[in-house]
């Protein structure tokens, strides 16, 4: 059973999963800022939110509503995202 | 890692921000097996698709459909047939309840009390001449009537090998009218003789659309990288095909590894029920297939692989407000 993990470590998973799951170069889980806007940014799109949002439900055993994609624009949103669907 | 601020200077990535959450999910819709017209290298007719399901001819059940699709999360309807405008009911159950955009023909007006702002787009094959050849009739004469100074219409000229110097023609009758045009590449699915595009055309053309582009950037719409793709059937080194199309319905899609693609898009036939596998012909070869908003999307839908100079970034803006210019997403 999952033991409950604080945001910091949940920002670092998102960040490591994005990572892997998109390819991005030169940047590592702990170099990734977690405030950075990931659309305006990095050019995340839905398609790519939808393969991290994917991996990050089968880890955490929640769902990601597809109505709340826009919403999610950096990595410390979505990791409270997670947390609150914990909770 | 390299950051979309880092690539453009402030105006630029202002056209970025301006696009870059829109969000668009488009689907398309066989409103009719029917149509006004029989042009040789019609897609719809010359693979049977016109016989591939029986129309659904209850408004009611339309109008569900048109709901439930609304609740799938579609936010552009993309409208064609046979022809649209001989079933203006089923038109105006998805002008409606979504951002509707028409393909028709011209032959017959979209009344403006009904639609007033739906956005249209009008087929246009060629000169007098082709148009006589591939539909039988030159169809702009009744179109320019009809659609004259209409700002939420557009005419979509699809170029033919046959008409290589000889577009400027076209875009100014269109600008005459004060419409916009935007253009695509015959793809002669039906192999009229002298419709199929050789490789030293398609460079002929690409100059030539980009001489129109420069020379009316008030009248057309497109975009030089746009113009490239298209012609060339590449992008960023990748060649164009089943392997790379993004307009394939989602529940055909079964490609591994699965490509960037149009989110939730699915092709409707007439009964509501039945599934085209992408926005054309199932028959058409996907290696030679000019569809020039499987080419638009093919670049948009791959934004991440052109954050990686600034100039391959202001390609891809350009091509995405293309688009979003052409469905009235922006302003023209």
């Amino acid at each position: 059973m999952r033991t409950e993990q604080s945001i910091s470590d949940i920002i670092l998973r998102v960040a490591h999963v994005m990572i892997e799951e998109l390819k991005l170069e030169d940047v590592t889980p702990k170099t990734f800022d977690p405030d950075i806007d990931l659309v305006d940014e990095i050019g995340i799109d839905s398609m790519d939110l939808a393969t991290v949002a994917l991996v990050l439900q089968d880890e955490y055993g929640m769902r990601f509503d597809e109505d709340d994609y826009p919403g999610l624009t950096t990595i410390r949103l979505i990791a409270e995202y997670i947390k609150d669907a914990l909770s | 890692m390299i950051t979309v601020s880092s690539l453009l200077d402030e105006q630029w990535y202002e056209r970025y921000k301006n696009i870059s959450k829109l969000n668009i999910r488009s689907s398309i819709y066989d409103v009719t097996n029917r149509c006004n017209l029989r042009c040789k290298g019609c897609f719809f007719f010359s693979s049977g698709e016109h016989k591939a399901a029986q129309e659904e001819m209850d408004i009611l059940k339309w109008e569900r459909f048109i709901e439930k699709e609304k609740e799938r999360g579609v936010n552009l309807a993309i409208l064609i047939g046979g022809e649209p405008t001989l079933c203006l009911d089923r038109v105006e159950a998805f002008y409606k309840r979504l951002p509707t955009f028409c393909a028709t023909n011209g032959q017959i007006k979209v009344p403006r009390d009904r639609f007033p702002d739906m956005m249209v787009g009008i087929s246009l094959w060629g000169d007098e001449k082709d148009e006589k050849i591939l539909r039988g009739k030159d169809t702009f004469a009744v179109s320019s009537k009809h659609y004259e100074g209409d700002e939420y219409t557009y005419y979509l000229y699809t170029i033919t090998p046959r008409q290589i110097g000889k577009t400027e023609h076209i875009i100014k009758k269109i600008r005459d009218i004060g419409v916009k045009v935007h253009m695509q590449l015959l793809s002669n699915d039906e192999g009229v003789d002298g419709f199929s595009w050789r490789d030293e055309e398609l460079i002929d053309i690409r100059a030539e659309m980009d001489e129109m582009l420069d020379h009316y950037p008030d009248t057309v719409i497109s975009s030089r990288y746009y113009h490239k793709v298209i012609t060339s059937g590449t992008m960023l080194g990748r060649k164009f095909g089943w392997m790379e199309c993004p307009s394939v319905t989602e529940t055909f899609d079964n490609r591994k590894p699965q490509p960037k693609r149009l989110i939730h898009f699915i092709r409707w036939a007439s009964d509501l029920k039945t599934m085209h596998r992408c926005c054309t012909s199932e028959t058409r070869d996907c290696s030679t297939c000019k569809d020039g908003a499987a080419h638009m999307s093919w670049v948009m839908v791959n934004k991440r692989a052109h954050i990686r100079t600034a100039e391959d970034l202001q390609n891809w803006i350009e091509v995405y407000e293309m688009f979003a210019k052409l469905y009235r997403f922006i302003p023209w």
